[in-house]
């Protein structure tokens, strides 16, 4: 009396399986091979498409291309991992920049001074926002709207609305512009630094405490606080680890476009929080990986600059950033519908 | 049976467990009052548990048990009255205090974190680090222990239906995720767990579970708080009922002094309990 007897459910688990429903199980096993699967396919698309774009000097200068937004979407993901959202990211970067620049501006001050209170600044703007969300207690959309305006104006007073070009600010401040090469391959320290953050960041939130609460508060603030997780410390720390990130940007922005300008970098609040959607991160807190977030800034700059070697228009890129971002999500969310 | 006053003043003690009830009790409170603007919570509550038992906490919607037992766990703090924790007076400020003290809780809603595994939520705000400079430099969890020691707080609980400790709470079952709650404050628990509507939401077979961890929790030498709707489930595992009503104790019952008709009476009033109390 073996096994003549099937029921209906142990059948339909037996089915066999399309090739397209194994690619969904496999992506659901895995989240961040959906990105990387994307990431790979922009590189084969624009490597058939422009004999320039898969050599050693274009990677250089991609990565350098993606290092800001790179850093700026860390904060951006401790921030949605949180269940909350930053709009305030390029002010902050602009503000914390514009000081930086201003300050050290013909050796007003030295720069490792005028460099250390643009961060000092960027971290105390981005503990304002923590501020306003964990004791006013208002949602992060409005703070950091909020904030946004303001910081963006406080640059704009503060700078007069100029420029500050490279040659008029100390070493120190452009140094992150500058690098090595390897072969036609060209490293800066700026994207030195970022790994670095992205290395350190990446420790915290897998490897301690603090990391596990900061998913716990992003996904169940209440069961955190009755489980003992100090909620509101936590998202304080959030938003103020997130301005200290910003003000690393800002150094590395500097580096990057040889000027301090107060109307730098206007989508920089979007192309973070592209990153970190298309890098598999909830915008309902709680569930993400730092590393997609790593693989999602790339692919938004590789389709930037593999449009632009093409020779394709500006106005059709953000065209495709726009479509990429809801491709994305969708592709998520189909992944996330696995049937198990 | 004697009687004496211990048994006036307790509504009987259950048969063959008169030694636990000769000792002090774990958690005691006299005369707590809470008040919320007009509204009387807690109208000069005494309660009494004892070391090893099961006491339940009957009453109808309103009588006042949740916000007794707020007020025992620290989630709220009394206006007046004592509360002794093995004798020496407590004032708990906040459920960490009362955690720290030995006392923990299970809430109704869980407070397990869905995103997180089995392991995470059991140490979750008790986390453990390394041993050596990882830990105490790089503030390094040490995961593999507390993933061990996790399966072994499951297992100690006779829980079957779990095995993989790195699982996310979100694909469990309601009743497993009762499972980890309960083992989250059996494991750390040194003196009293209590347990808000533990049954409420699960099926007769789940509840069959959470039940029995009830009364491992009891036969490892903790004194559980139980408050629940259901008088069939507090019936089979209480030693004593503690009955509230209208913000006060209306008595203490046992289950073989009386019946779940008499509980129900009492509990809505149409009855009342002989003796002082």
């Amino acid at each position: 009396m073996s096994t003549q007897v099937t029921s209906a459910a142990a059948e339909f688990a037996r089915r066999q399986q399309s090739p397209l429903q194994r690619v969904q199980h496999q992506l659901h096993g895995r989240p961040w091979l959906s990105p990387l699967f994307l990431l790979f396919v922009a590189f084969v698309a624009f490597f058939i498409g422009s004999p320039t774009f898969l050599t050693a000097s274009s990677m250089g200068i991609l990565l350098q291309q993606t290092a800001v937004v790179a850093a700026l979407a860390v904060g951006q993901t401790i921030v949605i991992l949180t269940a909350g959202i930053d709009l305030s990211v390029g002010a902050v970067m602009v503000l914390s920049m514009m000081v930086m620049a201003t300050l050290a501006k013909d050796d007003g001050m030295p720069g490792i001074l005028a460099l250390a209170i643009g961060v000092l600044l960027a971290t105390a703007a981005g503990a304002l926002n923590g501020f306003l969300v964990t004791r006013i207690n208002l949602p992060p959309f409005i703070v950091t709207l909020g904030t946004l305006s303001i910081f963006t104006a406080i640059a704009l007073l503060y700078s007069g609305g100029e420029s500050i070009q490279a040659d008029h600010l100390p070493g120190l401040l452009n140094f992150l512009g500058d690098g090595f090469g390897i072969g036609q391959f060209r490293l800066t320290w700026g994207i030195v630094l970022v790994i670095l953050i992205y290395a350190v960041m990446g420790f915290v939130l897998s490897q301690t405490a603090w990391g596990r609460y900061v998913y716990a508060v992003g996904d169940d603030p209440e069961s955190a606080r009755l489980s003992g997780v100090p909620s509101k410390r936590i998202l304080l720390a959030v938003y103020t680890v997130a301005g200290l990130i910003y003000g690393l940007a800002a150094w590395i922005l500097i580096g990057r476009s040889g000027a301090a300008t107060p109307n730098a970098f206007p989508d920089a609040n979007l192309a973070s929080i592209t990153a970190v959607v298309i890098g598999g991160t909830s915008l309902f807190g709680g569930r993400g990986r730092l590393v997609g977030t790593l693989i999602g800034a790339l692919i938004v700059q590789t389709l930037q600059f593999g449009l632009s070697q093409m020779g394709v228009d500006q106005q059709w890129r953000v065209l495709a950033t726009g479509i990429l971002v809801i491709v994305a999500v969708a592709v998520d969310q189909w992944i996330r519908k696995v049937k198990s | 049976m004697t009687t004496t006053s211990l048994e006036v003043a307790h509504g009987g003690v259950p048969a063959g467990k008169e030694e636990i009830y000769a000792k002090q009790p774990v958690l005691s409170a006299r005369k707590l009052v809470i008040t919320f603007g007009r509204v009387v919570g807690l109208d000069g509550v005494d309660l009494d548990l004892y070391p090893g038992e099961v006491l339940a906490v009957i009453g109808d919607n309103g009588a006042g048990k949740s916000t007794l037992i707020k007020c025992l766990t620290g989630a709220y703090v009394a206006d007046s009255g004592d509360i002794t924790l093995n004798g020496q007076p407590v004032h708990f400020k906040k459920p960490q205090d009362a955690r720290e003290a030995g006392i923990e809780t299970v809430y109704q809603q869980l407070a397990v974190i869905p995103a997180l595994d089995i392991a995470s939520n059991l140490y979750l705000a008790r986390e453990e680090r390394r041993k050596g400079p990882l830990g105490s430099v790089l503030r390094m969890l040490d995961k593999k222990g507390m993933e061990r020691r996790a399966g072994q707080s499951v297992q100690d609980l006779g829980i079957q239906t779990i095995q993989n400790m790195s699982q996310a709470v979100e694909t469990l079952s309601g009743g497993q995720r009762q499972a980890v709650a309960v083992a989250r404050a059996a494991a750390f628990g040194s003196k009293v767990v209590v347990l808000d509507e533990p049954t409420a939401a699960l099926g007769v077979k789940e509840s069959g579970m959470v039940l029995d961890m009830v009364k491992q929790l009891r036969d490892k030498g903790l004194s559980v708080i139980l408050i629940s709707h259901n008088m069939p489930h507090v019936w089979e595992v209480a030693d004593r009922i503690h009955i509230q009503r209208l913000g006060g104790r209306a008595g203490v019952v046992t289950p073989q002094t009386h019946d779940m008709g008499e509980g129900v009476a009492i509990m809505t009033g149409a009855k009342r309990l002989e003796g002082p109390s």
